[in-house]
């Protein structure tokens, strides 16, 4: 599995068209720089050889140095990783908490004024492409309603001027890799070292690119909850519940949402793909300088190592979302668990 | 358990009844027009063939009928309340607790995500304000009761690792929790296999015999009905056609259609030249035929060459002692 997701990473790097020198130093570097290039980025070698090079690197925790920038990829990705975890998880926090609720209530009053709507909602918001959505929200929020109490930052991660202490520091702890990847959250970092101002203008501007980002899940998972409690609802043990004499908030909660939130767990589990796509318009769209902007940086200048590297943990985070999503459907299904 | 109690009158007392599904093709008449009353212990057997509104009849007892079907008219006396004059609350605490249900499919009828024991505990949770952990202890009790081998370890068990029979009983011990008046079992044996079946009527008669339980028997094998009902109603196209103790319904049926379907059943050992199904369908609810639901399908009426069947329908006639059936055949001295 893991061997395959990087013989991919490799193989899709190297398929972008282009010549990584020339994107790295310009159109006019000379066939000698560029030579010399190659040779320090061992360019030159066979593709297999290249790859071979790659693996005992990656195991070995190395995940090279960027062509382009000439810091080590890792470094690239303590710094910019957080930011993306912490955009999609807000963006998944709010498709849940908004698409499951609206997606029960057209459920359950299927073909009511309110249904229809959500639906209608959730069809557009299917449709709707994210650099444009993300485009319109910085439109309204941050041109039309500059200077009123709804205006909200439309890029970056911070108010300019403002720089959070990394909670190591305050709590005197030792500044490695590992802290500061972590102090890198920044609403996290602000939140446990109290430092209310970091935190507010952070979530302030994670709002408009979540939400950007969270559409396309939202509607998804509404529609996914709705057809799902749609079909539970007319299964023989709703109507056992019903007979039972249990309130019928009691039938829909306990016996007919448990089992409906079954594919819906799957599908959050499979969002998560599509918001890591969607990470990267959102990312370049809003000036946050995640993963996603990095990649898509990376690709437009070719640079390799800093596409494998990113891809890669890229595609490792959705093998544990997925696990994850595996552990909670085997937690509500007892059909799957194994005795 | 508490022993059920009669006060006198009968348990059920179904008048008028008509529950009807307004679809996009019309007015289905599922329901149209049913009496059917219940004695206190008794076993009454409906029958009657696919589609002819059995099992509505006994959703609209219970208030479960969902869209697009509603209970139009009629009335329905539970021990003398009018089940349908109740609010939502209050045939609430009826459901489960002095009427319950069981059905066909006894595994997709339990719910696959909890066991046995919590989906009959929840019975004691909701009528009895239990706690948990009582409630559990009394759905042990309830298993054992109603003969389940090794209860403490199905008690724990998910619907998917259990047989159909198995899953039946579970069924009938959730049904029985609360010491109901009346069981409503909606052909509780259709999908299991013939020794299963044996044991869950033989069950069933325990249950009455043993807790005083009416129940109504909906089934269209004849041969269980025979085996195990006080008396019998038979159903078609939305109506009672036909009703009698189980004896005399089965000696002397006068309804042709009853006739067709004891006719039909085929009978071990005897060899016969053909087997005397009635012949054509149920009729289409949404346009049923003038006169007599029955006339298109019916032999007699050709045999005695009566015109009035396909006319004017007929009403539920006194032809014996206890004993009615809907059906011109019997009208004319009466007239
Ligand atoms: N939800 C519904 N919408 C429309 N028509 C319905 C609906 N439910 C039942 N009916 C109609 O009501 C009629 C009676 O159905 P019912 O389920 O009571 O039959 P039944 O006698 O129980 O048959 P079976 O032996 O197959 O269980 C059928 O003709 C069916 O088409
Ligand atoms: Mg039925």
């Amino acid at each position: 599995m893991l061997i395959g997701i990087l013989a991919l990473v490799f193989a899709l790097a190297r398929l972008i068209p282009g010549d990584p020198c020339r994107a790295a130093l310009g159109e006019r570097a000379t066939d000698e720089i560029c030579e010399a290039y190659n040779e320090r980025y061992g360019l030159n070698e066979p593709i297999y050889v290249q790859f071979g090079i790659y693996l005992n690197d990656i195991a070995h925790g190395d995940l090279g140095e960027s062509f382009r920038f000439g810091v080590p990829v890792t470094e690239l990705l303590v710094e910019r990783l957080p930011t993306t975890i912490e955009l999609s998880i807000t963006a998944l926090l709010i498709a849940v908490v908004v698409g499951v609720p609206l997606g029960i209530i057209s459920g359950y009053r299927h073909n009511s004024k309110t249904d229809v709507a959500t639906m209608i909602g959730a069809n557009i918001g299917v449709a709707m492409p994210v650099f444009w959505l993300g485009l319109m929200l910085q439109y309204v929020f941050a041109v039309l309603l500059r200077d009123t109490p709804l205006a909200l930052p439309p890029s970056g991660k911070l108010d300019a001027g403002l720089i959070p202490t990394p909670f190591y520091e305050v709590w005197g702890w030792p500044m490695n890799g590992f802290t500061e990847f972590l102090a890198k959250f920044t609403v996290m970092n602000a939140l446990v070292t109290f430092q209310w101002e970091i935190l507010s203008s952070a979530m302030l501007h994670l709002i408009l690119p979540a939400v950007a980002l969270a559409t396309i899940p939202m509607a998804i998972i509404a529609r996914m909850t709705r057809s799902s409690l749609l079909d539970v609802l007319g299964l023989d043990y709703v109507r056992t519940a019903r007979a039972k004499g249990l309130a019928e908030r009691t039938v829909v909660v306990r016996h007919a949402l448990r089992n409906a939130m079954l594919p819906v767990v799957t599908v959050v589990g499979l969002s998560f793909g599509a918001l890591l796509g969607g990470a990267i318009l959102t990312e370049t769209i809003f000036n946050l300088a995640g993963v996603g902007k990095t990649l898509f940086d990376a690709i437009t200048s070719r640079d390799y190592t800093v596409v494998q590297g990113f891809t890669l943990v890229v595609a490792v985070g959705f093998v544990v979302v997925n696990l994850v999503v595996d552990m909670l459907y085997t937690y509500l299904d007892p059909r799957v668990r194994v005795s | 358990m508490t022993q059920a109690t009669a006060n006198g009158g009968p348990v059920l007392e179904i008048r008028g009844l008509k529950t009807h599904f307004f679809t996009r093709d019309g007015v289905v008449k599922a329901v149209d027009g049913v009496d059917l009353t219940v004695e206190a212990g008794e076993i009454v057997g409906l029958v009657g063939e696919s589609g002819c509104g059995k099992s509505v009849t006994s959703m609209s007892v219970l208030r479960l009928v969902q869209d697009p079907g509603r209970i139009v008219d009629g009335s329905i006396r539970f021990q003398g309340t009018d089940l349908l004059g109740l609010s939502d609350k209050e045939i609430r605490n009826i459901r489960g607790d002095r009427i319950s249900m069981i059905f066909q499919q006894p595994i997709s009828s339990l719910n696959p995500v909890y066991t046995a024991g919590f989906q009959i505990a929840e019975v004691y949770r909701v009528h009895r304000n239990m706690k948990k952990g009582p409630a559990r202890d009394k759905a042990l009790e309830v298993l054992r009761e109603v003969g389940i081998p090794d209860p403490e370890r199905r008690i724990d068990a998910y619907p998917h690792e259990l047989s159909g029979g198995m899953a039946q009983r579970i069924m009938i011990a959730m049904a029985l929790a609360a010491g109901p008046e009346l069981l409503i079992a909606d052909e509780p044996t259709t999908a299991l296999d013939v020794t299963i079946q044996a044991q869950i009527i033989d069950l069933m008669r325990d249950v009455r015999e043993d807790l005083g339980t009416a129940i109504i028997l909906i089934t269209h094998d004849l041969g269980i009905v025979a085996e195990i009902a006080d008396r019998v109603a038979v159903m078609y196209a939305g109506e009672i056609v036909e009703e009698a103790d189980v004896e005399t319904l089965f000696t002397d049926p006068k309804h042709p259609y009853t006739r067709g379907l004891i006719g039909s059943i085929p009978v071990a050992g005897a060899r016969r030249e053909w087997l005397d199904v009635i012949p054509g369908r149920v009729p289409n609810l949404i346009d049923l035929p003038p006169g007599c639901r029955f006339a298109p399908r019916c032999r007699a009426r050709l045999e005695n060459d009566l015109t009035i069947c396909t006319e004017r329908e007929p009403a539920l006639l006194d032809v014996g002692e206890n004993h009615t059936a809907r059906c011109w055949l019997y009208s004319e001295g009466r007239r």
